[in-house]
């Protein structure tokens, strides 16, 4: 059996995208920004895909802005923010400890420029408080920036309740929705968002594209400069395939969001249950407000890689945030910043399934992750000592 | 490119001399949990001859598989070898380790090493004299 139970990491691109770029890439080859037909052709393309794109996440079209992807959508997001905060004199801005770290390094970058930045707990469950949020908002306060789902432990924030602090007081509302935007019903104008990131290729939508949403006043700080693309925002000829093919995926995403949470969801549930009958585990972030699709959890006595290697030979893709597959020696931050020790969050899986999962792909990924599991500790020096009461359980 | 060479995963895969040796003559542990990587290492030492070995891993890939090359590179060798054993002669063994997994084969070295010690420890007797000392 294949099981590709990876998605947060990236999606299978849809027919419906792939055919929408192959139109793009095999007739409508045209430069947007030419004023003959085949030019004007691509334009209408372009355009068409950000009414689309704009309609799925009720906001107007003048305020969807095309970008690289997620990481570049973040960068520009918050650089604009802290530039309008600076001119006003204000220069503090609030996040979360467990952000991507497009977000994070974007932050490092800020402070050693003069800013200050308070990073918010997200506690054991993995959410964050908002009256912890609204506490820590100041008078220099310029940015709010949380994301709307965490894209490890798939926990979905109180965005709308955060959305109506940050209006309230003043502040601009950030949210990197990478993991959310084609997944939960997402509405900038009820949730009183200002900024939103998002990436095509999480919706079953090609790599290399994303976008920024902007809500109407908000000036725009330039990453990239030159020519007048995007209303002067983003230089650069527009990826058009690429547009109509995130287009066409989001488009697809929102008109069957509902039927694929309620086929996912509880097939998710399913896969957390199974699971949990595994001695000495834990499910990472709150059980039921999380992504559809998300699964990721901590097993005692065992290291991550070796785990996910012994997966992918049983046909199972997933990942983990175990310092070896981060080319770093500590663990994934988003583990720690809920609270797990080192020696756990070495030994965490994340599983993110498809829309197409099946009852019987999710009875498959738990026999083989219990009996991978067993292996592993069958042998695991650290396990011995959690048997034997040399060390005590942590799960 | 597949993340690490065939030999790296044919031992990962089936590691050899897995396990615990009871009453074993020397024990070495090195690593630790928070970084993510443990080595035991068990030795039964006969006539100067590493006669049996065994580890128990808690780690990666590659550290599995260099737990398990290193214990097939002193298997029946006479110990004064098994001290010589580096952590280049396991990954090169290996056919190679991504740079950053250069520190596994360093683990599975110490943990041989202190093992050794730990036989020298239960075995005075048995350290080797230096005559003439080495400069270092």
């Amino acid at each position: 059996m294949k099981i590709y139970a990876d998605n947060a990491a990236t999606t299978k691109m849809s027919r419906t995208a792939i055919d929408a770029m192959l139109r793009c890439m095999e007739e409508e080859y045209g430069n947007p920004s030419s004023l003959y037909t085949i030019g004007q052709n691509a334009r209408e393309i372009l355009e068409k895909a950000r009414n689309e794109i704009a309609a799925v996440i009720h906001a107007d079209p003048r305020e969807i802005l095309f970008t690289s992807g997620g990481s570049e959508a973040d960068n520009q997001a918050i650089r604009s923010a802290a530039e309008l905060g600076k001119k006003k004199g204000r220069t503090h801005i609030i996040s979360t400890a467990f952000e991507h770290h497009a977000v994070l390094h974007t932050l490092k970058r800020l402070e050693q420029e003069g800013f200050t930045v308070t990073l918010l707990d997200v506690h054991e469950d993995g959410l964050v408080r908002p009256e912890e949020l609204e506490a820590a908002i100041r008078d220099d306060t310029c940015l709010v920036t949380v994301m709307y789902a965490n894209n490890e432990i798939g926990t979905i924030q109180p965005i709308r309740e955060i959305g109506a602090i940050c209006r309230r007081r003043g502040v601009l509302f950030h949210t990197d929705a990478v993991q959310a935007v084609g997944h939960v019903p997402i509405d900038v104008a009820a949730d009183q968002i200002d900024l939103l990131s998002a990436s095509a290729h999480k919706f079953h939508g090609p790599k290399g594209i994303g976008f920024l949403y902007a809500k109407k006043g908000i000036r725009l700080t330039n990453l990239i400069e030159g020519g007048a693309q995007e209303r002067g925002k983003r230089a650069g000829t527009e990826n058009v395939p690429a547009i109509a093919g995130m287009a066409a995926a989001l488009k697809e995403a929102a008109a069957h969001m509902e039927e694929n949470a309620a086929h996912v969801r509880p097939l998710r549930d399913r896969l957390i249950e199974g699971l949990k009958a595994i001695p000495h585990s834990a499910l990472n972030g709150d059980a039921s407000r999380r992504l559809p699709g998300n699964v990721n959890f901590c097993f005692e006595g065992i290291e991550g890689e070796s785990l996910l290697l012994l997966l992918d030979d049983r046909g199972i893709s997933a990942s983990s945030g175990s310092a070896c597959t981060s080319g770093s020696l500590d663990p994934s931050h988003v583990l720690l910043a809920i609270g797990r020790v080192h020696d756990v969050a070495h030994g965490s899986l994340r599983l993110s399934l498809g829309e197409d999962i099946t009852a019987e792909e999710v009875d498959y990924i738990v026999q083989n992750v219990s009996e991978v599991v067993a292996y592993l500790r069958s042998f695991s020096p650290v396990w011995r000592d959690l048997v034997s009461g040399k060390t005590p359980f942590i799960l | 490119m597949a993340l690490y060479s065939e030999k790296v995963m044919d031992h990962f895969r089936n590691p050899r001399n897995v396990g615990v040796i009871e009453n074993a003559d020397g024990v070495g542990e090195v690593g630790n949990a928070k970084c993510g990587d443990i080595m035991k290492m068990y030795l039964k030492i006969d006539d100067d001859t590493i006669s049996d070995v065994k580890f128990e891993t808690f780690g990666c890939g590659s550290a599995i598989a260099s737990s398990s090359m290193a214990t097939e590179l002193i298997k029946g060798k006479p110990v004064s070898e098994a001290m010589q054993l580096t952590n280049k002669a396991v990954a090169e063994a290996l056919d190679g380790l991504p740079d950053y997994k250069m520190h596994c084969s360093v683990l599975a070295e110490e943990a041989i090493q202190s093992a050794l010690e730990d036989y020298y420890q239960k075995h005075p007797e048995k350290k080797p004299t230096c005559d003439h000392p080495v400069v270092p």
